[in-house]
């Protein structure tokens, strides 16, 4: 089955590679929303309709132009089992709107996985490109690229004032959101955050936490994002988010320094508690798992551990949720269960690295 | 930072939306936010965001009573039927048409939102060409203003024969 390709490993091919800033940047994502002409959008397109937008759509991946983009697969999400589809939402390939509430919804996930397309969410069509590292401008020129050929193949609904028209109000005009996933434990741990939030949104960006199962908050990421979508070009957006992450990448590395210059031996005491603590705990719930992991991380980055490998951090991120610690087990769990197997499984994958 | 709703827990999840440029700030803790059902990934309840924004929407921009008692109510997209009542409430549009038939009451909302009206961005290329040439030529006709007001007629000059020929390409079709 088709899904299975995606859903077996933890780590999509594009996170293994290096990108710029990894120490503090995990990942760059730009997301297009766009429509086609003379339908109604998803949430009041009839059953019929919504088939047609796919099948439209779908033929779009056979367009030579995509070829030459790179290797697509459409996965239908009717053929998909729920836990399939919760694993391709916590590896950030679909969205938890397209999971549980679309009709005809599809996904064209690219082989490295570093594009997915998504079919019938809350608008017809929405283009994402996640890129490691701090790459912001790749990441929308390969969305952009991909839009172009979706727009050389099919009549978008496209209006001269307002630009690309969308289901939602917040989205309309250029339709893109852009977002980078920074890592930021100094500037938690040195209690900077909280005065550089109100900054942040002052710029017309958003801040979120990131959220796995439930509400658990996963250790020390944040994800910032435009807000603003119509009255900027694509660029101004890029750029306007690019400066201010920019600018938060240089606060954490002088919170980073900071701390090491005034307490090296508590946070290697810190950091070498948590690993101990992964490396040989029995029961550890996820925002447990997700704060120790962060420490490692910043660890890594310090310099202050070096026989654990960024790539097992990552992977450890995305397998210690649900939907992946069911499917490596190959069944479902319950909340203790969970907990003695994440623990098993995060004391398994660091011997190894 | 402490929640905002119950005031004891610390806020987790941050929010923002800017009105006429000035910024409302949501702070809110993770059990409040499952409460109210804020936009969690990985859970089915990603509606809050358009609640939310249905309180920006259910106003009346002229200003006179509440919108809901209004004509507001009777306002209705032809092509997909959506009254502008039920836009209001759902925070989404039903089809694209909706955009001119609300025409009207969009601005004050863009505005709300955006901080603008007017979409400046990309342009799809195979029915761009048009609107392209009308944005190069209000480009051009700002410049234009720029330079007499500066006294740079020379420059002008050139400028003006630029606009003469974008303007014979357009009544060229
Ligand atoms: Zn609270
Ligand atoms: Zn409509």
């Amino acid at each position: 089955m088709e899904a299975r390709k995606f859903t077996e490993k933890a780590l999509s091919e594009w996170m293994r590679g290096k990108g710029p800033d990894s120490d503090i940047v995990i990942s760059s994502r730009v997301r297009i929303a766009r429509n086609l002409d003379n339908l109604p959008f998803p949430m009041l397109a009839t059953n019929q309709q919504s088939k047609e937008i796919l099948d439209r759509l779908s033929q779009v991946m056979q367009a030579a132009e995509m070829k030459e983009i790179g290797n697509f697969s459409e996965v239908f999400l009717s053929d998909m089992s729920e836990l399939d589809k919760r694993v391709l939402v916590e590896k950030h390939l679909i969205s938890p709107n397209l999971a549980n509430e679309s009709r005809n919804g599809a996904v064209i996930i690219s082989e490295n996985e570093a594009a997915s397309i998504m079919i019938n969410e809350e608008d017809h069509l929405r283009i994402q490109c996640l890129y490691p590292g701090f790459q912001l401008e790749e990441a929308w020129e390969l969305a952009s690229r991909i839009d172009d050929v979706f727009e050389e193949q099919v009549d978008y609904a496209f209006d001269e004032v307002r630009g690309y028209l969308t289901s939602c109000p917040t989205n309309v005009g250029t339709g893109i959101r852009a977002s980078v996933m920074i890592h930021l434990p100094a500037l938690v741990l040195t209690q900077q955050m909280n005065r550089l939030l109100p900054a942040i949104t002052q710029v017309g960006l958003a801040v979120r936490g990131i959220y796995g199962e439930g509400s658990e908050s996963i250790g020390n990421l944040f994800q910032i994002s435009n807000q603003i979508t119509l009255g900027q070009s694509e660029k101004e957006i890029i750029d306007n988010l690019h400066s201010v992450a920019r600018q938060i990448i240089e606060h954490e590395k002088a919170a980073r320094e900071k701390i090491m210059q005034e307490s090296p031996i508590r946070i290697k005491d810190r950091i070498r508690r948590s690993l101990g603590i992964l490396t040989h705990a029995e029961v550890m719930d996820s925002k447990e798992a997700s704060q120790r992991l962060s420490d490692v991380r910043l660890g890594l980055d310090l310099g202050l551990i070096d026989h654990v490998s960024s790539d097992v951090l990552n992977e450890l991120i995305v397998m210690s949720q649900t939907g992946f610690l069911q499917q490596v087990y190959g069944r479902k769990l319950n909340t203790e269960e969970r907990d003695i197997y994440r623990a098993a499984l995060i004391r398994d994958k660091l011997s190894k690295s | 930072m402490v929640c905002q709703e119950c005031g004891k827990k610390p806020a987790t999840l941050h929010f923002t939306k800017i009105v006429n440029g000035e910024k409302t700030e949501f702070h809110i803790c993770e059990s409040c936010a499952r409460e109210k059902g804020e936009l969690i990934p990985g859970t089915s309840n990603g509606f809050s965001i358009h609640s939310l924004l249905s309180g920006l929407l259910d106003f009346d921009p002229s200003g006179k009573g509440s919108s809901t008692s209004s004509k507001a109510q009777t306002i209705r997209c032809d092509e997909c039927g959506l009254t502008y009542s039920q836009f209001s409430k759902i925070g989404r549009f039903g089809c694209s048409s909706c955009y001119k038939h609300f025409e009207d009451r969009l601005d004050p909302l863009f505005k709300r939102v955006h901080g603008s009206t007017k979409h400046i961005g990309k342009i799809p290329k195979r029915r761009g060409g048009s609107i392209q040439t009308k944005r190069e030529l209000e480009e051009l006709k700002k410049q234009l203003q720029y330079r007499i007001i500066h006294e740079e007629f020379e420059d002008a000059a050139k400028i003006r024969d630029q606009i003469r020929e974008l303007e014979k390409r357009i009544s060229a079709g």
